[in-house]
């Protein structure tokens, strides 16, 4: 005891911990190896789990994103509509959602989900908040089919802004909107803003159509043509409103037989 | 009783074809979804309703859409008819007589419509019909060509069983 407390075995006692702590770290390094080939199986197994569980939360909020997404793009465009209806107090309108398109490539209508039971009648003009789209055809109790003005058939009386002249814009099957039966004599430009004119009763007027893209005019021809931009997009219609206070008027009795 | 299978199929064809074929253009074509299922249950051998299908088929649409009745009654009509002819001749190689039937049957709706529809009044220029919509409307039948026909041969199996043999 004095010896060692004199230091005399610090060597020795030195050697004795060394040993003792490499051999418990030689135990220690082989325990927690036959610990982990036998534990780990086991945090494989939680961990699939745990994984599986992370995968299903993911795949529901990335759910969630979507559905959210689409309740955005449904309220900004409603919000649009809202503040073309408050811009434009004069007509009442009733939101439609488009659900369906005609199942003939030959014709351009869509079907919008209101119908009789909600007041819309045969003839009812149809817009979005960027312009006019066209006007309803058919009716029936819960749904209407509305005739787009890109359809073939479709002729809508319009007249050009700038310069202030009046024409007829008809579709084709293509879907292009052209503009006929505008004089010679008229100046128009690209750019050009067309609205309705509401000649003929069976649009209102001053409703936005779309630009004149470019003009034909031939010397030989007796009016000039022009192609018009639609500032519809007719292939992303979603939810649009029918003007239900105007009442179209059929002038078709006071036109002369031929 | 067999032959009411033939309403929910109609239906969900009509529907199908006006919710979401009529949104899937091909410049500016879009496919006949009753038109080929038509076509392939009419291919079937153990079917005898096809004609009924073809005129329920044709009301329907002529219901829905803008275009006169008489071209979807009458084009489905003449589409089965073809289907029977083909039947018979091209037994031994379904899968051609569906397309030969596709491909024919598209031609005779699409000039059906337009000679319809000028008639009635509608500038339709030939050229531009042709081209944009009876062109794109024959490739994108014949896409749905196959997976109509296997669909309706299963649907004609499981509707029409036949007896087993001991």
């Amino acid at each position: 005891m004095a010896l060692a407390l004199g230091g005399y075995f610090s060597s020795a006692s030195n050697v004795f911990t060394v040993s003792l702590v490499n051999l418990q770290t030689w135990f220690s390094a082989r325990f927690v190896a036959i610990q982990d080939f036998f534990t780990s199986p086991r945090d494989i197994a939680s961990l699939r789990q745990r994984n599986a569980e992370l995968e299903g939360e993911l795949a529901e909020l990335q759910a969630q994103v979507i559905q959210l997404q689409q309740e955005v793009g449904e309220t900004q465009i409603l919000q649009a509509l809202v503040d073309f209806s408050r811009a434009n107090p004069e007509n009442t309108y009733r939101a439609a959602a488009v659900i369906g398109r005609d199942p003939s490539p030959f014709l351009h209508y869509v079907i919008i989900n209101r119908g009789s039971n909600d007041g819309i009648l045969r003839g009812m003009p149809v817009v979005t908040n960027q312009g006019l789209i066209g006007r309803v055809d058919a009716v029936i109790a819960d749904a209407a089919r509305v005739q787009l003005i890109t359809d073939p058939a479709s002729s809508v009386n319009v007249r050009l802004q700038n310069a202030e002249t009046e024409a007829s814009l008809v579709g084709s099957v293509t879907g292009d909107l052209t503009l006929e039966l505008i004089p010679q004599d008229i100046n128009i430009q690209p750019g050009d803003l067309v609205l309705t004119s509401g000649l003929g009763g069976g649009y209102p007027p001053d409703l936005i159509i779309g630009q004149v893209v470019n003009v034909r005019s031939r010397d030989f021809d007796l009016f000039q043509q022009a192609t018009v931009q639609p500032v519809v997009d007719f292939n992303r219609l979603e939810i649009v409103l029918v003007i239900v206070n105007f009442k179209p008027v059929d002038i078709s009795p006071l036109i002369p037989s031929p | 009783m067999r032959n009411l299978v033939a309403v929910p199929v109609i239906l969900l064809s009509v529907i199908l074809q006006s919710a979401v074929i009529s949104r899937v253009y091909l410049l500016s074509g879009i496919a006949d979804l009753p038109l080929v299922m038509l076509a392939a249950w009419a291919l079937q051998e153990e079917v005898d309703s096809a004609w009924h299908w073809a005129a329920a088929t044709g009301l329907l649409v002529g219901f829905v859409s803008g275009i006169p009745w008489v071209v979807p009654v009458f084009g489905y009509v003449a589409v089965v008819a073809l289907a029977q002819i083909f039947q018979k001749r091209v037994w031994q190689a379904p899968l051609l007589a569906m397309f030969s039937i596709t491909f024919l049957g598209t031609i005779i709706i699409s000039l059906l419509s337009l000679f319809v529809l000028r008639f009635s009044g509608v500038p339709l220029p030939v050229d531009d019909v042709l081209g944009s919509l009876t062109l794109p409307g024959v490739l994108l039948n014949m896409l749905l060509a196959i997976p109509a026909y296997a669909v309706m041969r299963d649907l004609a199996r499981w509707v029409y069983p036949s007896p087993e043999v001991e």
